[in-house]
């Protein structure tokens, strides 16, 4: 633990570019709650991101992370296989879903956000909940997690942008329908990109559901020490990594999110291209742990 | 060798001037600014050591180091029985040599310091650890049989580590938890690498290693596992909370969550702990300085550290923002005079009242007050009151909030019978270091606030005697 390393029992992609990683983390499995997450660090020169725990089995010690290859940390992660080993796994981190009788609760997943709801979902259905499931994706390739989706869920919608499966159009269109229908919602659960957390608290609001949104700004440690991650909620500064990172909707500054989230932009831009056009010095850094043979990029 | 000078003629010796890198130079790289005495100027400021009957250095260190006796073995040229003298009281010397702000502890209680200038007792304690390390020649000290007691230690700042290197020599059985990737708190995040080499934090742990003290990183204790798990399940007879005053203060004026807007600790931990400054080299990104405005706001080691992290950086322009006067600024007087040569410049008597952003979300100025200094406040100082009609804005890309730090509450909030203090520091006896919970003991900066790496190792050293004596008796 901790000094040898983190070793990897599966990995699998479920979308191109969307890698599944199960990872024996004894004591972060036996601890991990829905909604809490872990931080990663991929080799010695490597720098802390946060992932989102999507699942944790404490008989046998492993915790499953579903990672999105975005920038060129989570793109060198997905080239990581079983039996690799991630050096740094630390966890699990943040605040715990509420979890309890709510009613009727939609969960919204959008891309990987699917992942980051899928536990609480599944959580909220256990404490007796109508869960209604939606799940949005640009496109049919990018959709992840539906299986599971639909075995932890009274009702499962699919929508895409390009209408290639599902419904054709937007996850607030769907709920819109939804809130319009039949049954009262009590509660919403929208995890995804920002826009689309944005839009989903914009059609709650008039309608006084209560909704939350699980929040990515950028970490460093997720201990509270570096305050990087702070949020404006309720027009208080919060740190995601201890006091969230789940929020009330109706209270987070998704614009101010959003700015600071671009506040790299230009470094990760960098990082990104110098990977692609030259993986070599990173992969060096991790093939001592991974049995690595393919240095072309993907 | 007998010091052959009369007291006299030791009085007349200058106090020898630390070789350093030339600022012109040392601005544009992280390496050590301080290169250390060669074997001559060493000689030459033992020499001026009066040996006082009642050596006043030694009240003035908080952990009471034999300042004369160990001065008198690096004149007699044995530098190894120098560095063993110090282990006795501080066995971080090549650390405290370089961080512990002497003119405030031994140096400012030197007789000499008053007329002379105090002897470079900072100086003579770096150069013989680095001897010792150097040559490769860290006596380590011999460990008593294994008592079969098993202590947790949270948190490997300077109280984890001495604790952990005294209780080992006892026998014990010692585990450090650490919630980051690397040991050493703020040695390795906080103390930036010009001023504290990390190859000598990582050479202190390794010896303590090879010492038989085991090091888990990656354990956040209130989160991967609680006290209470660590003393039962575990099998932990005892449990050592030095968890650090890590947690940053903002000031709470509006425009604190613009990009370009750091606290220091954030600030530090990217440039030190991640080595943002290698960058692309290394991962971890931070904000490009180079050809900016930068500020920091605070008058402490931490604002120091982190804007002359920012000139290295490239900066163009990198102030220091202080409400009081400069009588006031708690840094060291070696980092403040340091910053000044660097070209850091300082505006005291000024503080921020609001960060100005652009329409993308970016800082681009602080709205500045100019102060004087009113009347005393509770802590002594002067306090500062702003001049009404000053306001002023200073154009700025990048600001660092070095305003202090307080407790971080993971291990209090989840141990329900530690009892805290006003602003969540936990309560311990100050001699024993015990809190209110049988078994569970705490020191340095969780304990006191924010202090020095010297006291928190006192602190880590008292509390480890405590815990023997608990382990061997059974008497809570
Ligand atoms: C930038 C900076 C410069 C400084 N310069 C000087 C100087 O020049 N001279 C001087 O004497 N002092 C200086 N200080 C102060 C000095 O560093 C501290 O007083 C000292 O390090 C305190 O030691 P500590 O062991 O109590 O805690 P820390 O060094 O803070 O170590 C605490 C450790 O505990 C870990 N931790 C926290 N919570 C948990 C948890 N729940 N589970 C597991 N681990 C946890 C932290 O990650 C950290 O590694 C400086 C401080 C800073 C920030
Ligand atoms: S430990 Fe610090 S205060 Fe004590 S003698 Fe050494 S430098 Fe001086
Ligand atoms: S990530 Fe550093 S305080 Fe939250």
């Amino acid at each position: 633990m901790g000094t040898d390393g983190f070793s990897i029992a599966e990995a699998r992609f479920l979308a191109p570019d969307v890698k599944l990683f199960r990872i024996v983390a004894p004591r972060i499995a036996r601890k991990q709650q829905p909604g809490q997450f872990v931080i990663v660090r991929i080799h010695e020169h490597g720098e802390r991101i946060p992932l989102t725990v999507a699942e944790s089995n404490p008989t046998d010690g492993t915790i499953t992370l579903i990672v999105q290859g975005i920038g060129k940390t989570t793109k060198l992660l997905n080239r990581f296989d079983a039996g690799d080993i991630i050096p740094d796994v630390v966890g699990p981190l943040g605040r715990p879903s509420d979890i309890r009788l709510f009613g009727t609760v939609v969960v919204i997943g959008g891309g990987v956000g699917t992942a980051i709801a899928y536990p609480t979902a599944k959580a909220l259905r256990g404490a007796g909940n109508h869960v209604i499931t939606v799940l949005g994706a640009r496109t049919k390739d990018l959709l992840v997690l539906e299986n599971e989706a639909r075995a932890i869920s009274d009702e499962v919608f699919v929508t895409t942008d390009d209408g290639s499966y599902g419904e054709k159009g937007l996850v607030t269109d769907k709920l819109k329908a939804l809130i319009a229908g039949e049954r009262k919602i009590d509660l919403v659960l929208a995890i995804g990109p920002i826009p689309m957390m944005r839009a989903v608290a914009e059609t709650t609001r008039p309608h006084g559901i209560k909704t939350l949104v699980s929040l990515n700004p950028i970490m460093v440690d997720g201990t509270g020490m570096c305050g990087g991650c702070r949020v404006q909620v309720a027009g208080r500064s919060q740190f995601a990594c201890v006091d969230g990172p789940e929020f009330d909707a109706h209270e987070v500054d998704f614009d101010g999110l959003a700015k600071r989230n671009a506040m790299y932009r230009e470094a990760e831009r960098q990082a990104l291209e110098r990977f692609v056009s030259d993986p070599k010095p990173d992969l060096d850094l991790i093939r001592h742990r991974c049995k690595l043979e393919d240095v072309t990029p993907r | 060798m007998a010091n052959p000078l009369t007291p006299k003629d030791r009085t007349k010796i200058p106090r020898q001037k630390m070789p350093e890198q030339e600022p012109e130079h040392r601005r544009q790289n992280f390496a050590e600014v301080n290169l250390g005495l060669n074997f001559h100027l060493a000689t030459q400021e033992a020499m001026r050591c009066l040996e006082c009957a009642h050596p006043k250095c030694v009240d003035g260190c908080p952990v009471g180091v034999k300042v004369k006796d160990f001065i008198a073995l690096v004149l007699a040229g044995d530098y190894l029985a120098a560095a063993a003298k110090i282990r006795e009281d501080d066995i971080l010397p090549a650390i405290t040599g370089r961080v512990c702000p002497q003119e405030d502890q031994c140096e400012g209680t030197c007789i000499m310091n008053k007329k002379f200038g105090a002897v470079g007792i900072g100086y003579l304690e770096r150069f013989v650890a680095d001897y010792e390390r150097e040559t490769g020649q860290i006596g380590l000290p011999p460990i008593a049989p294994p008592t079969g007691k098993k202590v947790a230690i949270v948190g490997s700042g300077p109280a984890g580590l001495s604790a952990a290197g005294d209780l080992i020599q006892k026998g014990h059985q010692v585990t450090v938890f650490e919630a980051l990737h690397e040991i050493g708190g703020v040695l390795i995040y906080g103390i930036p690498e010009f001023r504290l080499p990390k190859e000598i934090v990582r050479q202190e742990v390794e010896n303590m290693k090879r010492m038989g003290v085991e090091f888990q990183t990656n354990i956040v204790v209130g989160k991967t596992v609680t006290v209470d798990e660590l003393l039962g399940e575990e099998g932990y007879h005892a449990v050592l909370v030095a968890t650090g005053a890590g947690l940053p203060q903002f000031l709470g004026v509006p425009g604190e969550n613009l990009c370009g807007v750091y606290s220091a600790n954030e600030f530090l931990t990217r440039v030190n702990l991640m080595k943002a400054y290698k960058f692309p080299e290394y991962d971890e990104p931070i904000y490009d300085c180079r050809g900016r405005n930068v500020a920091v706001v605070g008058g402490g080691n931490t604002a120091m550290d982190a804007i002359r992290s920012a000139l290295r950086l490239g900066a163009k322009n990198a102030y220091v923002i202080y409400r009081r006067s400069e009588a006031e600024m708690p840094a060291r007087a070696e980092e403040v005079k340091h910053a000044r040569e660097e070209g850091i410049q300082f505006l005291l008597l000024n503080n921020p009242v609001e960060f100005l952003g652009n329409d993308k979300g970016w800082l681009r100025a602080a709205r500045c007050i100019k102060m004087e200094l009113g009347l005393a406040d509770e802590s002594g100082r002067r306090r500062p009151v702003p001049i009404r009609g000053s306001e002023y804005e200073l154009p700025l890309d990048v600001v660092i909030i070095a305003v202090g730090t307080s407790s971080n509450p993971l291990v209090q909030s989840t141990t329900p019978d530690l009892k805290t203090r006003k602003g969540g520091y936990i309560e311990a006896d100050p001699e024993t270091l015990k809190t209110s919970k049988v078994g569970v003991f705490g020191a340095g900066d969780i304990v006191t606030g924010a202090a020095t790496v010297i006291l928190a190792m006192g602190a880590g050293r008292k509390a480890a005697a405590a815990i023997d004596e608990y382990l061997r008796t059974g008497v809570w």
